[in-house]
């Protein structure tokens, strides 16, 4: 199904370009772009960019994770804490990060770490909400039991909590992998030196080639499929019990 | 075991020589609200009877179990378990919901398992244990199910399994089979009499089914007033059901079961 779609796609924009009335600097057909891919493909550039992306976009999910996973547990437990910082936390979603990204880029000297802080800022939200909705979720019944079984602290988070919230958690990591990919091409805008898709697709419109602008969308893509993919089967292998249904 | 024993009808607690399960004054009030609950719930239950608590809905009766399993403190008075106060009971109650609360991500084997593993026992007579408990509730054969696959009925067994298995001295059940079937009902109330004299527990099951409450227990606790309105809930009769047992479902024809259910009926009604 999908492969048939694939294909219909392709004929589609294949058509279009060849009876349409579009310049290929505007619009290149697929050959062009095949084409372009298999140059930048061959000669290395396209990996050595994409693995740039990759290596802002990892870290920056990690870091983006492990500091949603305590706040989140913090919110989701503290009433005192959730009313003290949700409103900043909140706020802070109406600003588009594309907007304070140049100021990231002033105040860490690092490009690299620039970038990285960019992807760390756009996986966060997403992440921190799932993560309290998974403790949210979690049925005060079982927390009874819990008790009642006179558990630890460390048991009920252990055995209750992490296991309970984990597939709402892995909701949210699929958007924050997929996201982590945008985030790291938005700190490669504002900061386009030299390295990265970002950099790639920033000097490719200049030099109105357009069809590299396809190739590295495409690629940005497919390294957002991948992630997801990892995602959805980290989840399947941790959430063997939801298949049984 | 199965003597019929009486208990005074009045808030002044006689301690009988057996008391094991005791309740002396107590008040609860949910303090946000704040709704007066219970009032003047004296109690006294025997080592191994099987008691049971009827009365309308919203009157206190899960409050009342919820005190006892010590997730709740009285607001005044004393409850205590085998003479310890019921929130420090050295060993933990046995704790079954109307609904089965299984742990959706742990096999039937692993929900069982639950209360040894947070007692840190994992050695083979505790897995022997485990097993034991599923055979007793009849789900050999399904030790690598999740709850998901399994009916309603089959769920509330694991529960059952789970809330034993740590060989609690009380078990403490609200409205267990509420959620089952008639029929499904039935056969688990038989098979809970069944574990209850195979094992040395001591039973406190609320329900809301008269013929079950008279067909299961050794006395029947009845919890009357309206909390909502201003009136807390206390114990307002206590009725022995003298049948003989073992107790079977055919015994629900009987006069002698009818006159049970219907002094049961009465009282609530009051
Ligand atoms: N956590 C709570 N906070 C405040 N009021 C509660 C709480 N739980 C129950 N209540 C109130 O206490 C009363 C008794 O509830 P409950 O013990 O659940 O009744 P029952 O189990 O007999 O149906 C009801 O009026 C209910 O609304
Ligand atoms: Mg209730």
């Amino acid at each position: 199904m999908v492969l048939v779609s694939f294909v219909g796609l392709l004929a589609g924009w294949h058509l279009l370009v060849t009876w349409g009335a579009y310049d290929r600097f505007i619009l290149p057909g697929p050959v062009d772009v095949w084409r372009q891919l298999l140059i930048v493909g061959g000669d290395g550039r396209l990996l050595k960019h994409s693995l740039i992306t990759i290596s802002e976009l990892l870290p920056g999910l990690g870091i983006g994770l492990l500091i949603a996973m305590p706040l989140g547990y913090l919110l989701a437990k503290s009433s005192l804490a959730e009313r003290l910082l949700s409103p900043y936390l909140i706020a802070s979603q109406a600003i588009p990060v594309i907007a304070i990204a140049p100021l990231l880029t002033i105040w860490v000297r690092s490009t690299y770490w620039a970038r990285v802080l960019v992807a760390v800022l756009v996986v966060f939200f997403p992440i921190l909400i799932n993560i309290i909705a998974g403790l949210r979720a979690v049925p005060a019944e079982l927390y009874e039991l819990m008790h009642s079984l006179q558990a630890t602290r460390r048991q009920i988070f252990t055995k209750l909590e992490i296991p309970a919230a984990l597939p709402i958690l892995l909701a949210g990591l699929k958007v924050g992998a997929t996201l982590s990919v945008i985030g790291a091409l938005v700190g490669e805008f504002v900061q386009p030196k030299s390295q990265g898709l970002g950099y790639l697709l920033v000097t490719a419109r200049y030099q109105f080639k357009t069809d590299l602008v396809f190739v590295v969308l495409i690629t940005l893509s497919a390294i957002a499929l991948v992630m997801y993919g990892l995602v959805a089967l980290l989840e399947k292998r941790l959430l063997r019990w939801q298949a049984s249904k | 075991m199965n003597v019929a024993f009486i208990i005074p009808h009045s808030s002044f607690i006689i301690f009988q020589m057996d008391a094991f399960l005791t309740a002396v004054q107590v008040e609860y009030i949910f303090e946000d609200g704040p709704l007066h609950v219970l009032t003047d719930i004296s109690l006294s239950v025997p080592a191994g009877a099987f008691v049971a608590l009827v009365g309308p809905s919203g009157v206190g009766k899960s409050t009342l179990l919820r005190l006892i399993a010590g997730l709740l403190r009285p607001s005044a008075g004393q409850i205590s378990i085998a003479n310890h106060p019921a929130h420090q009971s050295p060993n933990p109650v046995g704790l079954v919901f109307q609904r089965d609360n299984l742990m959706p991500w742990r096999t039937v084997t692993e929900n069982v398992r639950l209360p040894l593993e947070l007692q840190g026992k994992n050695d083979p007579s505790a897995r022997r244990r485990v097993q034991k408990m599923i055979d007793l509730v009849g789900l050999a054969g399904f030790e690598q199910n999740y709850p998901a696959q399994l009916s309603g009925g089959m769920a509330q067994r694991v529960a059952l399994a789970r809330a034993l298995v740590h060989e609690p001295p009380l078990l403490l059940l609200d409205e267990p089979f509420g959620a089952l079937d008639a029929l499904t009902r039935e056969r688990m109330g038989q098979e809970l009499l069944r574990i209850w004299q195979a094992m040395p527990v001591t039973v406190f099951m609320v329900t809301h089914s008269i013929s079950e409450a008279v067909l299961l227990a050794d006395e029947v606790l009845v919890m009357g007033g309206d909390p909502g309105n201003g009136r807390p809930a206390a114990i307002t009769h206590r009725i022995p059901i003298h049948l003989p047992r073992p107790r079977q479902f055919q015994m629900q024809s009987a006069a002698e079961f009818q006159r049970h259910a219907a002094a049961i009926r009465a009282a609530i009604q009051q």
